[in-house]
């Protein structure tokens, strides 16, 4: 496989709604910006990309067959390689990774990905039913088909076996959108207390309106290319172009129905599913034992398989042996605030039923910043800088290479420049990681960026 | 006067209009108009979709004959003994056939919600309680709804609750057919 690096990226500002434009002029939005980053003219490029990957999740949502070919067609791709890749709210994350496909394969030097959404197209309770249809239509739809139903039922079993309280995770509802308050590209800047979030509107009990992210209309695309499209690149537009390479991608799967995972044995769990770290800690296979004696099963509901194995897959690829100390941040598809706390665990960051009490400890906070929480550990490694898909909106197709322009700009040292605020630039930021996430983890992807000097 | 006795201070939107048949348009097409038709708002329209699909069950099928006939459907590996809250006809580990086997009425709580909110054909339903039920001798769980509970009484007390199935006698070929209330 052939080194790749992230070079360039762009973004619409994500809103609720954009009558203003079709979604190609949307995506070009996203696209002219990540070119003039480059500080190219849009025919250079046209002349030096080799291809693209197109994103976009819903065929529902975007009332048109074959739309990807339309953003190809109107940003003037022609009659260049591409195709549109579809995965849930993952979509974006695979895209990217399919973009990294045809960098380390050799069949491209300089590849686009671009994503996008139109969910403002209908109202938000036909929104909610289009989500749903990404659950089995046979069997789970029909029982009252409804995402925030289907997180909050796991969230009632996290709850239940660990102890996780309504608190804890409406500490990471509070640090998401206050990141955001410095993310100008975020369809939400608000400051929340715990209480307001405890005090909206109840959606599927526990979750409420602040627990889960919104729709938007939105897009974003991420420039790709190898040793040889970067000389290019730098020979045409004169300059050079920071380093961030992707140095690992990982990908995992689980069954549709959550009611057909699996409840495994620690011995499998260990065999199969263990991070390196976890198995050569004796205190922590000591504390696997005792969930296992006390009834906990691998993954259950309270769990995802496919974000355990997409980081395993990412991090022996990339030479993470302990995440929570080696990774500098992590762009995580927060799609509810449980989500996150669980995709903590998944991750390694902390261990499996420890996620409520690791995100209020403080250590997944952007240091500098006042939440208004008392928090007793300093930042380590912050979880959605960018105030992720809670604060920022989730057009689903966009949202993973949404994901993936954020950690380049803090990996690039660049986050100023893009937000005009400095606040959320992590100092000495190295290594990053992106976690795309589908359904109620049927397909997860992580993909780790580093910074090269 | 107190508060509740005020109107609302917000019409709620809809998706109804007029029948629009023309719009303003620069009578003169000169340069300046030309330039000025970058300026408009958008034109946004209703587009209705609606469709009928011939959804066939498949191999599944005899789950859901079961809940017209008040009987719960499961699957079950012949060889290993795995078996399914779900229809599956085939097993996920050794990829073998798998038999019908029946599934017991009565179950507990694994874990549950409460919808106060819901996708557009599920919202005149709200509040409403899905359960996903865990039964003696399966290895998998299955969805339903719960009913016979106070929805604004939610507790995490419900998971471990002990409930039995019951069937709707005129069945509908859903999996709503059956649906599950406390067995106390």
């Amino acid at each position: 496989m052939r080194p790749v690096y992230a070079v360039s990226g762009g973004l619409s500002k994500f809103a609720k709604a954009r009558p203003d434009k079709t979604f190609q002029a949307v995506v070009k939005e996203a696209y002219d910006y990540a070119i003039e980053d480059l500080g190219l003219e849009f025919r250079q490029f046209t002349e030096l990309v080799d291809g693209s990957v197109a994103s976009y999740f819903s065929d529902h949502f975007a009332r048109q067959l074959m739309a990807g070919i339309m953003a190809q067609d109107y940003l003037g791709l022609c009659p260049k390689p591409g195709h549109r890749v579809e995965g849930g709210g993952a979509t974006g994350g695979i895209c990217f990774q399919e973009g990294w496909k045809n960098i380390a394969s050799g069949l491209m030097d300089v590849c686009v990905t671009y994503g996008f959404e139109t969910m403002s197209h209908v109202n938000t309770w036909k929104g909610n039913e289009f989500i749903a249809l990404a659950s089995d239509v046979s069997l789970d739809y029909p029982v009252g088909g409804f995402y925030s139903g289907y997180y909050a039922m796991m969230v009632t079993r996290h709850m239940k076996e660990f102890g996780t309280t309504v608190e804890q995770l409406a500490t990471v509802s509070v640090k998401n959108h206050i990141n955001a308050y410095h993310n100008p590209y975020a369809q939400k800047r608000n400051r929340y207390t715990i209480e307001d979030v405890r005090q909206a509107p109840m959606v599927a009990w526990p979750l409420t309106r602040l627990d889960i992210c919104v729709m938007s209309d939105g897009a974003a695309a991420v420039i790709l290319c190898s040793e040889e499209g970067l000389t290019k690149l730098e020979a045409a537009s004169g300059r050079r172009i920071p380093r961030v390479k992707v140095t690992g991608v990982g990908r995992g799967t689980d069954a549709m129905r959550m009611a057909d995972r699996p409840h495994q044995t620690l011995e499998e769990f260990l065999e199969h599913n263990a991070l390196p770290h976890e198995i050569d800690n004796e205190e922590t296979r000591s504390y696997y034992a005792d969930l296992w004696k006390r009834g906990f099963r691998y993954p259950g509901l309270h769990s995802f398989r496919a974000g355990r194995m997409a980081s395993k897959m990412a991090y022996e690829q990339a030479g993470v042996v302990d995440p929570g100390a080696e990774i500098d941040f992590i762009e995580l598809h927060d799609a509810y605030t449980s989500s996150e706390i669980q995709t903590y665990e998944d991750m390694g960051l902390c261990r499996y039923g420890e996620g409520g009490p690791f995100a209020t400890a403080g250590t997944t906070f952007v240091p500098g910043i006042d939440y208004g929480l008392d928090l007793v550990d300093t930042p380590v490694c912050p979880v959605n800088p960018s105030g992720g898909l809670i604060a920022c909106g989730h057009p689903v197709g966009a949202t993973g290479l949404m994901q993936a322009v954020f950690a380049m700009w803090q990996l690039q040292g660049r986050i100023e420049e893009h937000f005009g605020d400095s606040t959320l630039q992590l100092e000495g930021a190295r290594r990053g990681a992106i976690h795309s996430h589908a359904g109620t983890g049927t397909y997860v992807t992580v993909s780790i960026l580093e910074a090269e000097d | 006067m107190t508060d509740s006795k005020k109107l609302p201070d917000k019409i709620e939107e809809s998706d109804e209009g007029q029948i629009l048949f023309s719009v303003p348009f620069p009578v003169e097409l000169n340069e300046e108009a030309l330039q000025g038709l970058k300026g408009l708002r958008p034109i946004i329209i209703k587009q209705p979709y609606s469709i009928d699909y011939i959804h066939s069950y498949g191999q599944d099928s005899p789950f859901f004959a079961g809940l017209a006939s008040r009987v719960l459907l499961g699957c079950r590996v012949p060889d290993t003994g795995y078996t399914y809250a779900n229809p599956r006809a085939h097993d996920m580990y050794t990829g073998e056939p798998t038999d019908w086997v029946q599934l017991p009425e009565e179950g507990r709580i694994h874990a549950f919600t409460v919808c106060h909110f819901g996708s557009e054909e599920f919202l005149p339903q709200t509040p409403f309680a899905l359960v996903l039920v865990e039964f003696e001798g399966t290895d998998t769980l299955f969805l339903s709804r719960l009913l016979g509970v106070d929805p604004h009484a939610a507790s995490l007390e419900w998971i471990g609750m002990p409930i039995k199935a019951r069937f709707l006698r005129n069945s509908k070929f859903k999996p709503t057919d059956v649906y599950f209330v406390p067995a106390a």
